[in-house]
């Protein structure tokens, strides 16, 4: 960061910096047209990115790719390519600790193959920020839409956030920075996408102007030092109580873990502002067919919102969750206190959401959960599917 | 937070599973009420000055000279021991320490409590320790022991104490000397 003639601050890479707010909600935008991956570089470009480490995965590749273009045109600091999924997510998060703004891109497998690292990063409190183009996890390998992957992801103590389409990409991956750095929060951000259908696809998209940037990441504000800098050159883990098995080490792992997961908790009124809520409505209010849906099954029942009604005469509404860690524990029963149906359409086999929307309403609402249609594999969601099984259901 | 420790087994329920958040700008939190700034002061002087062996834990934000504003607090915390009528012990880093702390001339964030039951404080404050550790410290405190926990934090504030001041820089340290002082002066013992 420095200062230049007429004092206006701007980052290293001489784009003016702004306010968060400013960018967001403030800044004029202009109207473009383009896939999900060529978002994910439009929003690094604002985002005064220090590094990014990158490795090669359908569907982020090209995502990847194109923040290393950035690097290229001096927006971002630091770029190179892995190992693997697993040195990536390790060269993040030495990154972080050092006080840098960092963002990688990942899907599917390569989610796994890192997976160590994500539950290090929250008990590290690094804000590093994923983009997980989701794709599924199978052998034989699927490279199809499907957000199996989310699933394992849900309690390694990062944020998880659900876009539904490029807009909100963009959007999201700099409001993830604001949030996961505010100093009570600093745990990862993880903004999850559907691949392919969001990653792959052009869309309408309002981008402020490339000339203005969120501010820099200020890492003294950390909640911890950044890098342990009390021995000299300098340790990169924290100290290992892990290593003594006594009632002293057990009570501070089970204190860091409830920390980590209070931090998350404490993500709640910034993501609200920034995302201008937790959860997003669609449809009619006090609809007693509600479908709780996230990504682009939210994109799919939106249809079938407009179907039911076209075709049936059927009221219905759509609950799109934004964050799935923090949970909308309250703006679901809110959401929902009018429901005698509840459907959540899923890109999955598992029905990881119906777990997590069973969860929320256990003994608070009568309402019918119904944990369908879901879909797997690169199968697609048509609007008739969706509406057929609420029909039989409701009739 | 909820009520004074011992809590539990475990450092569960934690203050934020109990719907407690850190206060919003120009807030504090007394228990689990977000409250004036001033009136959270009050309450923390009182503590400190009617508990047992009340104690200020300051931590490596304001011990070591990283800047002109931890020089400036580290006087002020000298001050605020004198007004308190309070004993300093440092958590000078956060490294375990094994085979053992020596618990009267430091406290560790990782059990704190050792320093806690050896010195049976019942009232201290967190000064300049970084959020973290504050927060694993602050939840086994009130696990573990009946100590009334008050936290003057540079930045968002912590939920697991007793009392949170939020923002405290130089200038609202200077105030709670100022209030400190009243409350003493009304407690009979200035």
């Amino acid at each position: 960061m420095r200062m230049i003639e007429n004092k206006v601050e701007k980052n290293w890479a001489g784009q003016r910096i702004v306010s968060p707010d400013y960018l967001l909600f403030e800044a004029p935008r202009e109207k473009h047209f383009m896939t999900g991956s060529e978002a994910v570089k439009e929003a690094v470009k604002r985002a005064s990115v220090d590094a990014s480490v990158s490795y090669p995965i359908t569907p982020q590749s090209e995502a990847a790719h194109l923040i290393g273009e950035l690097w290229a045109e001096g927006y971002v600091g630091v770029y190179f390519r892995g190992e693997n999924e697993f040195g990536v997510m390790s060269e993040v998060a030495g990154a972080a600790m050092a006080g840098a703004r960092v963002i990688t891109t990942t899907s599917g497998p390569g989610t796994l193959r890192a997976f160590e690292n994500f539950p290090m990063w929250s008990g590290t409190r690094i804000p590093v920020q994923l983009v997980l183009m989701a794709r599924g996890v199978n052998s034989p390998l699927s490279i199809q839409p499907d957000n199996l992957e989310v699933d394992f992801l849900l309690d390694t103590g990062c944020m998880i956030w659900y876009a539904e389409n490029v807009q909100e990409l963009f959007d999201m991956i700099l409001a993830g920075f604001a949030v996961a750095e505010q100093p009570d929060v600093h745990v990862p951000v993880i903004t999850a996408v559907d691949g392919f259908f969001v990653s792959h696809t052009r869309e309408a998209i309002y981008l402020p102007p490339d000339d203005i940037a969120l501010p820099p990441y200020a890492p003294y504000k950390s909640p911890m030092p950044v890098i342990d800098a009390e021995i000299p050159p300098g340790r990169f883990l924290r100290d290992p109580f892990v290593m003594k098995s006594n009632y002293i080490s057990y009570a501070t792992h089970a204190s860091w873990q409830w920390e980590v997961r209070s931090a998350i908790e404490r993500s709640r009124p910034y993501a609200k502002h920034y995302l201008k809520g937790l959860t997003e409505e669609f449809g009619e209010k006090d609809s007693e067919v509600v479908f709780i849906a996230c990504g682009t099954a939210a994109s799919q029942a939106k249809e079938a919102v407009r179907m039911l009604e076209e075709t049936e005469g059927i009221k219905s509404k759509v609950v799109k969750l934004k964050t799935i860690r923090p949970f909308p524990y309250e703006e679901i029963l809110e959401a929902t206190k009018n429901a005698k149906y509840i459907f959540i359409p899923e890109f999955n086999v598992v029905g990881w959401l119906e777990r997590e929307v069973r969860k929320a309403l256990y003994k608070k609402s009568d309402a019918e959960i119904i944990g369908t249609p879901r879909v797997a594999g690169g199968m697609t969601m048509p609007k008739e599917i969706i509406v057929r099984e609420v029909l039989e259901y409701i009739k | 937070m909820a009520k004074l420790g011992p809590a539990h087994y475990s450092p569960y329920p934690v203050a934020v599973y109990e719907g407690i958040l850190t206060p919003p700008k120009g807030k504090a939190l007394l228990f689990t009420e977000i409250v004036d700034e001033e009136q959270a002061m009050r309450e923390a002087a009182k503590a400190m000055l009617t508990r047992e062996n009340a104690t200020i834990f300051p931590g490596p934000q304001v011990l070591y000279a990283w800047n002109d504003e931890a020089k400036e607090k580290a006087k002020l915390i000298k001050e605020m021991a004198q007004i308190l009528d309070a004993k300093i012990i440092p958590m000078y880093d956060y490294r375990p320490k094994y085979p053992k702390i020596d618990p009267e001339v430091e406290i560790n964030p990782n059990h704190p409590n050792l320093t806690i039951w050896h010195n049976k404080i019942k009232a201290c404050i967190f000064i300049g320790v970084h959020c973290h550790y504050a927060n694993v410290a602050l939840k086994i405190i009130r696990s573990e022991t009946d100590c009334f926990t008050i936290a003057m934090c540079s930045q968002a504030g912590h939920e697991d104490a007793m009392i949170t001041l939020r923002d405290q820089h130089v200038e609202e340290i200077e105030k709670f000397l100022e209030v400190a002082k009243e409350v003493k002066k009304e407690l009979g013992k200035a």
